[in-house]
């Protein structure tokens, strides 16, 4: 059965490998693939966000009537990691690469632990709470672009 | 269910409870440096060498023991999922009472001065104590699958059963009573502390911080359910051995396979790291993880030699390979990645959204410092290990570039900080004087 857990967590582990291959581009100072890759995984970023913060988390709260708990947290942390994005855009087309791997580096912390506490403990939770509705939901993420 | 607000990350305690610990650890190593420099090629000469004893402490609890309790109050929250009951209490009461401990011990055992030991027992006895009992009571609360809670309580368990030994062995040395089993006790004390204490806990910390940092593949989960859990028995067991050699022996290889194993795996997970790009405390992790199997090696290559056990150098090669290279360097790459980050992320956090530009983690700690410190670090272990077999010719140059290096760990961890204070400065007087100016210290 798909669960939210089986199904976000490996998203994780997609925007993980972009972001390897972005910094790792960057390092080289191989300009042109470090822009193409840091597109792709800045989008596969706000995707994932965004199936969260439309459909996972509005529902979890509906159905807890928690809404300043761990949702909220998530999302001002969803919140840090875009301005991280945004300054690694920036830096992207300066071609600065200081400013580039140092945000990525920090970006990188903020992240794992981020996807430790949603894969270790939101999605568990999401998954016992939201157990009847698991099929439309993960319908309505996966009709997302 | 777990209550949501244990997924805030206000947990984390304030920047100043792990950096006192950061900033003072050094200055332990640094002191050691010069002990080994005063005393001379004499040092290594006997495992009883008071000088050796103090200096042996000074990187043991000084340095590696102040830095773990740091890097421990700061990942307590984190591992517990809960905050710690007054951090900043609970870390002013652990340092203060630590470093006074650890200073008086160091001196009393270096010069032999029994009035400092008979101090340095309550002092260093409580705050060891204390804190141990702290990390045991705030694990109670972590999830129970969190493997890495599991391993830092039973090496929090250990750590408290090396300073219950240290505390017995220290009264001895401070009142002069016969201890008949002063040896066994000894080496138990070492054992437990190296190999249960900072041996467990490395092992609990690198299943979370080796796949994080580096994007490797996780540690197999036969490893992180077992290993500490397994090495622990294997520990507790050699108290009631300490009379047959054969179960020694026995227990002993088993522990040197659970180390390798660990080792091991951690090469091999790097070697499949995602990201590529070097990276100094890879360049650290990689430098621990192999001086650990030449601990290894060398332990069980002396099972099979007899002549090896018994030779001068046996002692002291295990001890600067388990102490320098194996602990400091892993302690040493951790440092790199925590440091700047928590700078980093105090800040971010204190800024608001239209305060001044935060620097980012390379612009806090340039990368090339902490390679010129970590190149400083990998010579003078070398030139340790080499003074051993060349005393008269290389314990000068090792001392020297013991003292260098850690001198320059502790100048870029002073670095980090003072932009800290100049950031928070500037982010205090961009949101107005007044009510957040008594933060400024914070």
């Amino acid at each position: 059965m798909t669960t939210i857990s089986n199904f976000l967590a490996p998203d994780h582990q997609r925007c993980d490998n972009l972001f390897a291959v972005a910094e790792a581009a960057a390092a080289r100072g191989d300009w042109d693939n470090a822009a193409t890759g840091f597109v792709h995984f800045q989008n596969a970023m706000l995707h994932h966000f965004a199936m969260e913060e439309e459909v996972m988390f509005p529902a979890f709260e509906t159905r807890t009537g928690m809404t300043q708990g761990p949702t909220a947290m998530m999302r001002s942390e969803h919140r840090q990691m875009t301005d991280l994005l945004n300054q690694m855009a920036e830096a992207a087309a300066r071609k600065d690469s200081d400013a580039f791997l140092g945000d990525a580096e920090t970006l990188l912390i903020i992240m794992q632990q981020h996807n430790m506490k949603e894969e270790q403990m939101l999605y568990q939770m999401a998954d016992q709470v939201l157990a009847g509705e698991l099929e439309e939901l993960i319908g309505r993420m996966r009709a997302m672009d | 269910m777990s209550k949501p607000a244990s997924l805030s990350l206000d947990q984390a305690p304030p920047i100043t409870v792990p950096l006192r610990f950061f900033l003072t650890a050094p200055l332990f190593a640094i002191t050691a440096a010069l002990l080994l420099l005063w005393q001379g090629p004499d040092l290594f000469s006997s495992r009883w060498n008071p000088a050796l004893l103090g200096a042996t402490h000074l990187l043991t609890l000084g340095h590696m023991g102040l830095t773990m309790l740091g890097a421990i109050m700061q990942m307590l929250p984190v591992v517990a999922s809960a905050p710690m009951r007054r951090p900043a209490l609970a870390a002013a009461l652990v340092h203060t009472l630590g470093t006074g401990g650890i200073v008086l011990l160091c001196t009393g055992l270096a010069f032999t001065l029994p009035l400092a030991l008979k101090f340095a027992l309550p002092i260093l006895g409580s705050a060891l104590l204390l804190f141990a009992a702290l990390v045991v009571i705030t694990l109670r609360r972590a999830m129970p699958h969190n493997m890495t809670a599991r391993a830092m309580r039973l090496a929090a368990l250990m750590l408290g059963a090396t300073a219950l030994l240290g505390l017995t062995l220290l009264s001895n040395h401070a009142f002069g009573w016969w201890l008949q089993s002063r040896e066994a006790l000894t080496n138990l004390h070492l054992t437990w502390g190296l190999l249960g204490w900072v041996g467990i806990l490395v092992i609990g910390v690198s299943y979370q911080v080796v796949p994080m940092f580096l994007l490797t593949p996780p540690y197999p989960a036969k490893i992180t359910r077992w290993l500490a859990a397994l090495l622990f028995i294997l520990l507790l067991a050699l108290a009631p051995a300490s009379h047959s050699p054969a179960l020694r022996i026995l227990l002993g290889s088993l522990l040197a396979a659970g180390f390798a194993v660990f080792a091991l795996t951690t090469l091999r997970l790097q070697s499949q790291r995602r990201r590529k790009q070097p990276d100094v405390t890879l360049n650290f992790w990689r430098g621990g993880m192999i001086s650990l199997l030449l601990a290894v090696a060398l332990w069980l290559a002396a099972r099979v030699i007899p002549a090896l056990d018994m030779a001068q150098s046996y002692n002291p090669l295990l001890g600067v390979l388990m102490i320098v290279g194996f602990a400091m360097s892993v302690i040493n790459g951790m440092l790199y990645k925590i440091v700047p980050f928590l700078v980093w992320f105090h800040l971010q956090s204190r800024r608001g959204p239209s305060g001044p530009k935060v620097p980012n983690v390379r612009e806090i700690l340039p990368e090339s410092r902490a390679r010129g410190q970590m190149w400083l670090h990998f010579a003078a272990l070398g030139s340790l290990l080499a003074a051993i077999f060349l005393p008269a010719s290389l314990t000068y140059p090792a001392a020297l570039l013991f003292g260098a290096s850690n001198l320059w760990l502790w100048l870029n961890v002073i670095l980090a900080s003072r932009t800290y204070r100049r950031i928070n400065g500037l982010i205090i007087e961009a949101s107005g004087h007044g009510a957040a100016a008594p933060q400024i210290m914070k």
